[in-house]
């Protein structure tokens, strides 16, 4: 049976049906989020005063810098890529795509980096609270970054048959995927100055 | 985004984009600049809240399109902000309402 109102908008929503079902998702994923920038609010309002350390005495700033300049460039790409789909022009929605894949190689890269030199000093989740928030909400989050990459990908490569079949439908997938990646972007605007900078 | 946008209202959209994303590169500075100022925990909270929220709106605004979205969108977002907000401030009021044994 097939999906219905992947294309054409239902008369009550005024939305095609992906539409809805991916906001409907990220309200989900607010909700994820927003336990745990509550956790941290928690532990950082009830730790000893003077006991939170700022995380720029700990973390790595210039390559968290870095690392929201990649992510911000990739939302740019997605958005181009599905604009170049609304223009027709599939060569360059293949670029755009590819360089939103690679963006999020390259976060995961600095991410890596990241991580093994904390370890590399002794310093695990365990360490202290700061520590375990920063590695829940980093960590979460970089899952979502590989969840969207894998998503991106698959819409690159062997999805992207679609596009000679139902091109309407083809770049709805895309605009949906993209609100995702969007999504985990917008996420990371605020983890970097929650966790980084204050 | 509506599903019918002309190729001269792609361009317009593309070109904003690309302002949208010079934008966020220079909140981006700004946010590690006022950083380095280190103001006092308070005043550091504000700018770097203040900031991130105003890069969130150019994020969600323009390349998620919800400056032009349905209404639908809207009321599930609001729901959104309404629980979103409920989950993190309510706990709060343990904290400024401790038990005092």
């Amino acid at each position: 049976m097939e999906i219905p109102y992947t294309v054409a908008e239902r008369p009550d929503t005024g939305l095609n049906n992906g539409k809805i079902g991916i906001w409907l998702f990220l309200a989900s994923e607010v909700m994820l989020f927003g336990a745990l920038f509550a956790t941290y609010l928690m532990m950082r309002t009830g730790a000893v005063a003077g006991s939170w350390p700022r995380g720029d005495s700990i973390l790595n700033v210039p390559l968290a810098t870095v690392n929201t300049v990649v992510l911000i460039s990739s939302s740019v790409t997605m958005v181009m890529a599905w604009a170049s789909l609304k223009r027709n022009n599939f060569a360059k929605f293949r670029l755009f795509q590819g360089l939103t894949v690679l963006a999020g190689f390259g976060f995961l890269g600095i991410k890596y980096v990241e991580y093994s030199t904390k370890f590399h000093h002794g310093l695990f989740p365990s360490t202290n609270t700061f520590l375990a928030i920063y590695f829940t909400l980093t960590g979460l989050h970089g899952l979502h970054v590989i969840g969207g990459m894998a998503i991106n990908a698959y819409l690159w490569g062997p999805g992207a048959k679609l596009w000679k079949t139902d091109p309407e439908h083809f770049t709805n997938r895309v605009e949906n995927s993209g609100l995702f990646w969007h999504f985990v972007d917008l996420v990371w605007i605020f983890l970097f100055p929650v966790l980084y900078l204050l | 985004m509506g599903n019918h946008d002309s190729h001269a209202d792609i361009d317009k959209t593309v070109k904003t984009y690309i302002i949208v994303f010079v934008s966020l590169l220079v909140l981006t500075m700004v946010t590690v600049a006022v950083s380095r100022l280190h103001l006092p925990v308070a005043a550091a909270v504000a700018v770097a809240l203040v900031v991130a929220s105003i890069k969130g709106t150019l994020v969600a605004g323009y390349f998620m399109h919800l400056l032009s979205e349905r209404k639908l969108i809207y009321w599930v977002l609001g729901f959104t902000v309404a629980f979103f907000l409920a989950v993190l401030l309510l706990p709060l009021w343990t904290h400024f309402d401790p038990i005092i044994n």
